[in-house]
């Protein structure tokens, strides 16, 4: 048994872990009932199965096939988003859609359907997934895709690895011109503003995300960040450097006395520097991801992320009601992110993207005090028809989750009996 | 410009191999032969490697690793497509060194196969690489072959019988283009090792050996431990004396 945790760092479940490296022997490998596990980049329990089994599938990083011509990739399911970047975007060819992380395998970007800075533009992962391999523990291999077997694919699309091991999939890129982006940032004040840029930028700007201040009064001023696939191919890419958190921190370092002094450093800093610049889609797409285990940071008792997205009607509303009552509880983060998604009816039975505006915040885990906090956002949630991101959730009641994916019912018949994880048992009941 | 190289990788569906030759398509190589012995994962590194590497030549052969005829057949078929300008020789298998003192057959094996193998596709491209006076070719040895120790001597005695052969052929090319290279890896955390690793073992991850075999083999050192901590490690190890070294449990 060894211990696994999940990216918020909640739990030190053991697990009996097994390793997926041969596409020719999965089958073979899902003998006890399991759950498939990539990077383990999910903050909650959805890619746990404490005291279980766990496949880990970070061997099967094989690319199967690539057509030049037509930028289509075929790779097994465990290739991580970094690898396809930087070997195709030399070639000009690029992920449509990627998460804040490269550091996620095909086969979780695709269970949890992810989405990125443009989903206006281009959707969700799933959007441009021409076809899967989906192997289930009772022998059947199914290959699905939007015209074959379409009730599996939108199953398992979004299906948080409960239909079956995906064991391959065939990927649509998107032509690039180069590794660099044409980016701006702009300050804004209030959300009423940020609801205008949003608005104003999103039929020219295909990339669009907002930091927010959660801390100031009043809530919701910020940055909104747009940016564009730069023409410019021929510049010298900026030399990565790597920080790591070292240790974990005795207590959490995100608290009450640090968060107000970085959030309005932040602010000043980056409204100092608002302004066009070129860059270079690593730092543009995953700012983080130089920070190894920046995770820890918040100590070991770890730390929540609360992902909701509400309809764009109430979106205003609900959002500034969800600031406020962050602010008041003193407890928010150093990433409160908010962004648009566009008028598109997710694929997945379970995707996560609908209409609206979706807002992303990190708390460090205080136990009751959090969970209260929870419960007011909670309350806002289910009043504006929203839902609750199941990639970042390790707490939310069983009703909520009902009444945000109204697709359950139907989900459940593909489920796969010989999986279950941490999250299918708290909130389906296996 | 880095000329374009040939490379022949033996034993080319472990971890280790399989992470150097994904270094290696990033150089943009112009040829890469693997040899292996099943065929079904070998075509799945093939096509991986020629998404990496499009423009190169990927072949896939398939012997039996103990027939040395086979053996010395295939290396002169190899020769026949132009010279090789490194040759990676890197199979092996982790034996139980319990069942191995229980069952001569399972010994033998694990002798065969760590030892006798390596060394007999070593002396087959050793001959081609003598007449072409070029090429650089690398077994991949292990610290286990440093000293017998009881928790995994069979295995350590064929890793050493491939080291001592090592320094014969360093010394037989001494004078000429050729080189030879003994690398060492530490436990290293590959499919080999998955159950090691379950118990709490700490292993090195393979794509930083492999990182560190490549860029061995590309400056021609004779011998490379990686990570490089094990040759601290080893010269400890190797001169402990008797009456302490009896009492670890290693
Ligand atoms: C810094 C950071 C930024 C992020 N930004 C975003 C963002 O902008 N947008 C967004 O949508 N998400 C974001 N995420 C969340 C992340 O993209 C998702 O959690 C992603 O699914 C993680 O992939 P993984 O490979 O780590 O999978 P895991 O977290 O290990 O698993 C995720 C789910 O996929 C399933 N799964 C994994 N592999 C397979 C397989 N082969 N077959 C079947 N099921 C499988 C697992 O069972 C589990 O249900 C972010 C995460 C981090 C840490």
């Amino acid at each position: 048994m060894v211990t696994i945790n999940s990216w918020g760092r909640l739990s030190r479940e053991e697990h009996n872990v097994v390793a997926l490296s041969d596409r020719g022997q999965i089958q073979a490998s899902l003998t006890t009932p399991g759950l498939a596990h990539g990077m383990g980049r999910s903050y909650g329990d959805v890619c746990l199965n404490p005291q279980g089994e766990i496949w880990i599938t970070t061997g099967l990083d094989h690319f199967i096939a690539f057509d030049e011509s037509t930028g289509r990739l075929v790779c097994e399911a465990g290739v991580l988003l970094q690898d396809i970047q930087r070997l195709m975007i030399p070639r000009g060819w690029i992920l449509p859609v990627t998460p804040g992380t490269q550091l996620v395998t095909v086969g979780g970007a695709i269970a949890n359907d992810v989405h990125g800075k443009n989903h206006h533009v281009v959707g969700s992962f799933g959007d441009h997934i021409k076809s899967l391999t989906l192997i289930r523990t009772n022998g059947e291999t199914i290959e699905c895709g939007p015209d074959q077997h379409p009730e599996w694919f939108s199953a398992t699309v979004g299906g948080v690895g409960l239909t079956g091991v995906i064991a391959s999939a065939e990927i649509q890129l998107r032509p690039v011109a180069g590794p660099w982006v044409d980016t701006e940032t702009i300050a804004f004040d209030n959300l009423e503003e940020f609801f205008r840029l949003s608005d104003t930028s999103e039929a020219q700007w295909e990339h669009t995300v907002s930091w927010i201040d959660c801390i100031s009064k009043g809530g919701g001023r910020g940055l909104f960040m747009r940016g564009n696939p730069a023409d410019t191919k021929d510049r010298k890419a900026p030399k990565a450097g790597k920080l790591t958190m070292p240790i974990v921190p005795p207590v959490s370092m995100v608290n009450r006395l640090t968060l107000r002094p970085f959030n309005m450093t932040y602010y000043h800093l980056k409204k100092w520097q608002a302004k066009r610049e070129l860059a270079h889609y690593e730092p543009f797409f995953y700012p983080l991801d130089n920070v190894l285990h920046w995770n820890r940071m918040y100590g070991p008792k770890g730390f929540y992320q609360y992902q909701s997205v509400v309809p764009r009607e109430v979106g205003q509303d609900a959002v500034q009601a969800m600031l406020k009552e962050i602010a008041r509880s003193g407890d928010g983060s150093f990433l409160a992110v908010l962004k648009t998604f566009g008028n598109r009816q997710p694929l997945g039975m379970l995707s996560f993207p609908q209409p609206g505006v979706t807002l992303a915040l990190d708390f460090p885990n205080h136990g009751d005090r959090t969970h209260k906090l929870f419960k007011r956002l909670d309350a806002i949630v289910r009043e504006a028809k929203g839902r609750i991101y199941l990639a970042k959730d390790a707490r939310m009641p069983k009703e909520l989750f009902e009444a945000g994916y109204p697709r359950l019912a139907e989900f459940i018949q593909y489920r796969d009996p010989g999986i279950s994880s941490g999250l299918s048992r708290r909130l389906m009941g296996s | 410009m880095k000329l374009k190289k040939k490379i022949a990788i033996i034993g080319a569906t472990s971890a280790i191999a399989e992470q150097c030759a994904r270094q290696w398509a990033k150089e943009n190589p112009s040829e890469i032969v693997l040899v292996s012995r099943n065929q079904e994962k070998a075509e799945r590194i093939a096509s991986d490697l020629k998404v990496r590497t499009p423009d190169a030549v990927i072949t896939n052969l398939q012997v039996d690793f103990l027939d040395a005829g086979q053996i010395q057949e295939l290396i002169h078929q190899i020769y026949q497509s132009g010279n090789v300008d490194v040759a990676l020789i890197a199979h092996g298998s982790l034996p139980d060194q319990e069942a191995c003192q229980n069952d001569l057959v399972l010994c033998r094996e694990a002798l065969d196969v760590n030892g006798i193998s390596p060394v007999l596709f070593a002396e087959a491209f050793a001959m081609q690489m003598q007449k072409a006076n070029s090429g650089t070719l690398a077994i991949i040895g292990s610290v286990a072959g440093d000293r017998g120790r009881k928790s995994n001597y069979t295995y350590g005695a064929a890793k050493g019988l491939v080291a001592g052969y090592v320094q014969g052929l360093q010394h037989r090319f001494a004078n000429t283009n050729v080189k030879v290279v003994l690398i060492k890896p530490g436990p290293t955390d590959t499919p080999m090792t998955a159950h090691l690793k379950q118990s709490g073992a700490k292993l090195a991850p393979v794509d930083r050996v492999a990182a560190e075999v490549v860029r061995g083999i590309e400056s021609g050192q004779r011998v490379i431990y990686t990570p490089k901590i094990w040759s601290v490690i080893m010269m400890v190890i190797r001169n402990l004396p008797h009456f302490v070294f009896k009492r670890l449990d290693i």
